[in-house]
């Protein structure tokens, strides 16, 4: 039921944005792609799809107009699962080993393994990590900054879990929505970040 | 060839003071980083890197490996090969049949002969099917370099590459197919999906932006473009590998999360157009080195 409103909603928002673009040489590349490609590894074909969110972004040059997005970040939000305990901090020490691993999901990795959250490739986060990139924002002393509420937990929870929830477009992938962190490893995360004894808010 | 041989180990040697100067620099530079600030730190994490790595890129420069692979590629182009006993003499780049100087700043182009779109590779891969009778999925089932093999077709485009060194970008964009290959060519690189929801604009569509300590080029933009094309083919340091642009757009959408793309498809022969023609007017340095 759900599904389908998302999935006809989506479809007027393609219309529209199709009028407004010449939809010819994407589609052309979309063909491309589909003839040129072929599966590895654990990387099947059906990684070409867009879903409903990628579909808007990619139509709008991930600048969706304000209804859209608002929309459909409503559906990302109420597509997360939140802990069936209601506890949202894990172990920040394992966090840590999490936010530095960048393997996962990739043809050349293996069905069953443990993902990393490839964290620090975007992100300054702890003080004794110089190697980190910068596409995301600094999350040094993020605890420190904005405290250890409930309501914080749950927020950084879920925009691990599904950052579109919260920005549609953004550049971070949905790792909980995506199936590549478990709920105990955004857990852990939650804690790197919000823990006051984790390094992060030293 | 001796000549190469020695100038080889000056670059060696040239590593090993880059190396030492930078285990040096770590050591005297842990204590005032526990001290420094946060904005501190995070312009430390790249400035002694990069540093670093312009000073070994300017030493390797000087006697870059890629030459080795220029020699190898300029033999197997004259040698009769295949089942058909030819050259690549024959080959034509795009400029003539044997035409070579500045074949490479010109790719990818349309080919009238193929009715495709072709970079440099797949052109190459092109005449050695058509010319010397090799077969083009024999071709493609181990195209990139390992530490136990470098595949000819990687040799033969960094002969190809070597021979518009110092010679202007000027990539067509006069027939139809080619503009309409660096339209498609956009559209493939914006193009978001996978579990990721990861386009090459994910890590490439901002200036001055960083993975780890690794920067990133804005292909988006025409200041930036060049560094798609520029060092290419290049002698990767991590590894040690001889790898062309068919490596790193295959090793990109590996790590986009993708499913694989074909080797010498068209699908990367317009996507090279697109970086490609952004990077016109640029004075191509010839085959390079990659960090």
């Amino acid at each position: 039921m759900k599904k389908s409103q998302t999935s006809i909603f989506a479809a007027a928002a393609l219309a529209i944005a199709l009028t407004a673009h010449a939809g010819d040489d994407r589609a052309k590349a979309v063909a491309l792609m589909q003839r040129d490609f072929h599966a590895k590894g654990i990387a099947h074909m059906d990684r070409l799809n867009e879903d409903a969110l990628q579909l808007v972004c990619n139509r709008s040059h991930n600048n969706p107009p304000k209804p859209v997005a608002e929309r459909l970040q409503q559906d990302q939000l109420e597509a997360i699962k939140y802990p069936a305990d209601g506890k949202f901090l894990g172990d920040w020490k394992s966090g840590e080993k999490i936010a530095q691993t960048g393997s996962g999901m990739t043809w050349s990795d293996k069905a069953g393994q443990a993902n990393g959250g490839s964290c620090y490739n975007c992100h300054q986060i702890g003080p004794n990590e110089t190697s980190f990139g910068t596409i995301g924002n600094s999350l040094r002393q993020f605890g420190k900054t904005r405290g250890n509420s409930p309501q914080m937990q749950k927020y950084v929870y879920g925009k691990i879990y599904n950052a579109k929830a919260f920005s549609l477009c953004s550049n971070m992938p949905r790792f909980g929505h995506s199936g590549t962190l478990t709920e105990q490893q955004i857990k852990d995360l939650v804690a790197l970040l919000l823990d006051p004894n984790s390094p992060v808010n030293k | 060839m001796s000549s190469i041989k020695l100038r080889a180990v000056v670059a060696l040697s040239g590593l090993a003071l880059v190396c030492a100067a930078q285990a040096q620099q770590k050591e005297t530079a842990a204590p005032k980083k526990a001290a420094a600030q946060t904005k501190k730190a995070a312009n430390a994490a790249k400035d002694p890197v990069a540093a670093d790595f312009e000073k070994f890129h300017e030493i390797m420069e000087e006697a870059s490996p890629a030459e080795l692979f220029e020699a190898k590629g300029e033999e197997l182009w004259k040698a009769k090969r295949g089942p058909k006993d030819a050259s690549l003499e024959q080959c034509d780049l795009g400029l003539g049949p044997g035409v070579l100087k500045g074949a490479y700043v010109r790719m990818p182009r349309y080919f009238a002969d193929a009715g495709q779109m072709m970079d440099a590779e797949r052109r190459i891969v092109y005449c050695m099917v058509t010319l010397q009778g090799f077969k083009a999925e024999d071709l493609a089932k181990q195209p990139f370099s390992s530490e136990s093999r470098t595949p000819d077709p990687v040799s033969l485009v960094t002969y190809v590459a070597g021979q518009s060194r110092g010679m202007k970008i000027a990539i067509p964009q006069k027939h139809p197919k080619e503009r309409e290959a660096y339209n498609i060519g956009r559209e493939i690189f914006n193009y978001r999906a996978g579990p990721w929801d990861f386009s090459c604009a994910s890590c490439h569509g901002e200036d001055g932006k960083r993975i780890r300590t690794q920067n990133l080029p804005n292909l988006t933009s025409k200041k930036d473009a060049i560094r798609a094309f520029q060092g290419w083919p290049g002698y990767r340091m991590t590894g040690g590998l001889m790898h062309t642009l068919q490596w790193r757009m295959n090793d990109c959408f590996r790590q986009q999360r993708f499913p694989e793309p074909g080797y010498a498809s068209e699908t990367i022969a317009d996507l090279l157009t697109y970086m490609a023609v952004n990077a016109n007017g640029h004075v191509y340095k010839g085959p390079g080195i990659k960090r």
